[in-house]
């Protein structure tokens, strides 16, 4: 175990480089998600107003 | 569908013509970048050292990151007086391909950015202790560096016309396509004043050129239409 | 017609998010299952290399993050090509779902391989050919989406952008042939080398599943954001109304 997590030395490199694989990869998923739970709230707010829902408001 | 009354070569030419004309009227913005690129030039031994051997070896790189930067700087007026009084509309509308009016147009820009750097290179060259032998290396180079650059930077002008943070928007959209002619203008200058053959980097240079002329005009055109819209 | 009506429907914006919603699943479980087993594979299974010992182990990270990032740039050239000619307001959405994607994952590729050069070529950073062209490209997606957020008409930025990403495209080839063109610290190409991969299968096998394992995941995320920007784009508010309940 302590071998594998030593990583022939090179733990200082291979950790770091998994862990950033994992942040954006987190990332990714959690940014997606919130664009469209956003995306969806505000199209729900429009209809239900009844409004046109008129394109490019951000 | 009509026939068009003027020919393609006519109408290229009445573009290249008007803006040549134009520019003689506002001689500062012609000036300007010039003067910009001299400036940017003397910054490096300020800031660095004036000590002639470090000055040589950064003389490539410091010559073509000033002449980048100054045709960053006169691309803002490629489009923004036709823009203003209402041209660049007429022009979409004239009938003509609007291409072949914009390689015209982008054509009547490079002369009048491009070939003053190109004269006014050897002048930096020398305050940079660059090696005299290089200068027609370096003059070559820039002529087709700043060719490619004008014709790309017309596409990222005709991008930013109606934003509003243009400026610095179109410096980000343009530079990272200038970063190869950067590349091997600066390798093509450099290779020349350490006395070795430089034609490789100048071949590059202008079959980028080519694929510039023949390609950029398209964008711009489809560009220019978006940002009239 | 009948051949080509499924392609009309699936542009059709509502109907598309009701698919897009359906293969989310089918994307995202197959793909956390390959990175799964891939990195697994990779970091426990496969054997030490025997020039590079254990820090060889970054590939299964590094590749296929590059990988990607060469797939989402071209996905969005295309997309934004067909929305720019068709005028096809999804293939627009399709393009600026992918940008983030592809700019997260270029940056997750030059950190990476910063990473695995300097134990290997002893530096962090050198301006050779692919290395220099993929920060190029992250800054070509650092500029679209600026641009894209430039303009306040939608439909502006859409085709604006679509220009954008279409001139960069060159800048992919480069990416790709720069190992083989130029004289390149970068190692050349070990899966689609001349006479097959020039990995044993223990170390091939796990980072195909990683680059199977990576696509698929972008196609799930890829489903997800365009959903949203579906929203973002539509006008006609009433099938929205039929959304009922959160998915």
């Amino acid at each position: 175990m302590q071998e594998f997590l030593n990583m022939g030395g090179y733990a200082r490199f291979v950790w770091p480089a998994y862990g950033l694989g994992l942040v954006v990869l987190c990332w990714n998923i959690w940014s997606a998600l919130h664009l469209h739970r956003t995306a969806l709230e505000r199209a729900r707010r429009r209809a239900a107003i009844g409004e046109d829902a008129g394109q490019g408001s951000r | 569908m009509t026939t068009l009354t003027t020919s393609l070569p006519r109408a290229a030419w009445l573009v290249l013509e008007r803006d040549l004309r134009l520019a003689f009227r506002r001689w500062e913005q012609v000036t300007h970048p010039v003067v910009f690129f001299i400036m940017v030039a003397t910054l490096f031994p300020l800031a660095l050292s004036p000590e002639p051997a470090l000055l040589r070896s950064i003389a490539p790189g410091v010559v073509w990151v000033g002449a980048l930067l100054s045709s960053l700087l006169a691309l803002e007026s490629l489009f923004r007086a036709d823009l203003d009084d209402g041209t660049l509309e007429q022009l979409t509308l004239s009938g003509q391909p609007l291409a072949w009016l914009l390689l015209a147009k982008t054509l009547a820009h490079w002369l009048l950015s491009g070939i003053p750097l190109v004269i006014t290179a050897p002048l930096i060259a020398a305050s940079l202790s660059a090696p005299g032998e290089a200068v027609g290396v370096l003059m070559t180079a820039l002529a087709l560096g700043t060719g490619v650059l004008s014709f790309i930077g017309a596409v990222g002008a005709a991008l930013t016309l109606g934003s509003r943070r243009g400026s610095v928007l179109l410096s980000l959209l343009v530079l990272p396509l200038a970063m190869p002619v950067l590349i091997f203008g600066a390798r093509a200058t450099d290779q020349a004043m350490r006395g070795e053959v430089s034609t490789g980097p100048l071949w590059l240079l202008a079959a980028m050129l080519i694929l510039a002329v023949t390609l950029a005009p398209l964008a711009s055109a489809a560009a220019v239409r978006v940002s009239l819209e | 017609m009948g051949t080509w009506t499924w392609f009309h429907k699936l542009a059709s914006p509502p109907h598309f998010y009701r698919i897009a919603g359906k293969m989310i699943p089918w994307f995202a479980i197959p793909a956390a299952l390959l990175i799964v087993f891939g990195i697994y594979g990779g970091l426990v299974r496969a054997p030490a290399d025997y020039q590079q010992g254990d820090a060889f182990r970054i590939i299964y990270v590094h590749a296929p993050s590059a990988w990607l990032s060469l797939m989402c740039y071209s996905t969005m050239a295309i997309s934004a090509a067909v929305g720019l000619i068709w005028r096809i307001k999804l293939s627009h959405a399709l393009a600026a779902a992918c940008a983030p994607i592809g700019a997260s994952f270029t940056l997750l590729a030059l950190a990476t391989g910063s990473l695995w050069g300097k134990p290997m070529w002893g530096t962090f950073w050198t301006w050779d050919a692919r290395l220099t062209s993929e920060l190029i490209l992250f800054f070509l997606y650092l500029g679209y989406m600026a641009l894209r957020s430039a303009f306040d008409d939608l439909t502006r930025a859409d085709r604006a952008s679509a220009v954008l990403a279409l001139v960069g495209i060159v800048n992919v080839p480069i990416i790709h042939f720069s190992v083989t063109w130029w004289n390149s610290l970068h190692q050349g190409s070990t899966v689609l080398a001349r006479g097959g991969p020039k990995m044993p299968l223990s170390m091939l096998a796990p980072l195909l599943m990683c680059f199977l394992g990576f696509t698929l995941l972008f196609a799930a995320l890829a489903c997800v954001r365009v959903r949203g920007e579906v929203l973002i784009r539509e006008r006609n508010a009433t099938w929205l109304k039929e959304l009922g309940s959160p998915q």
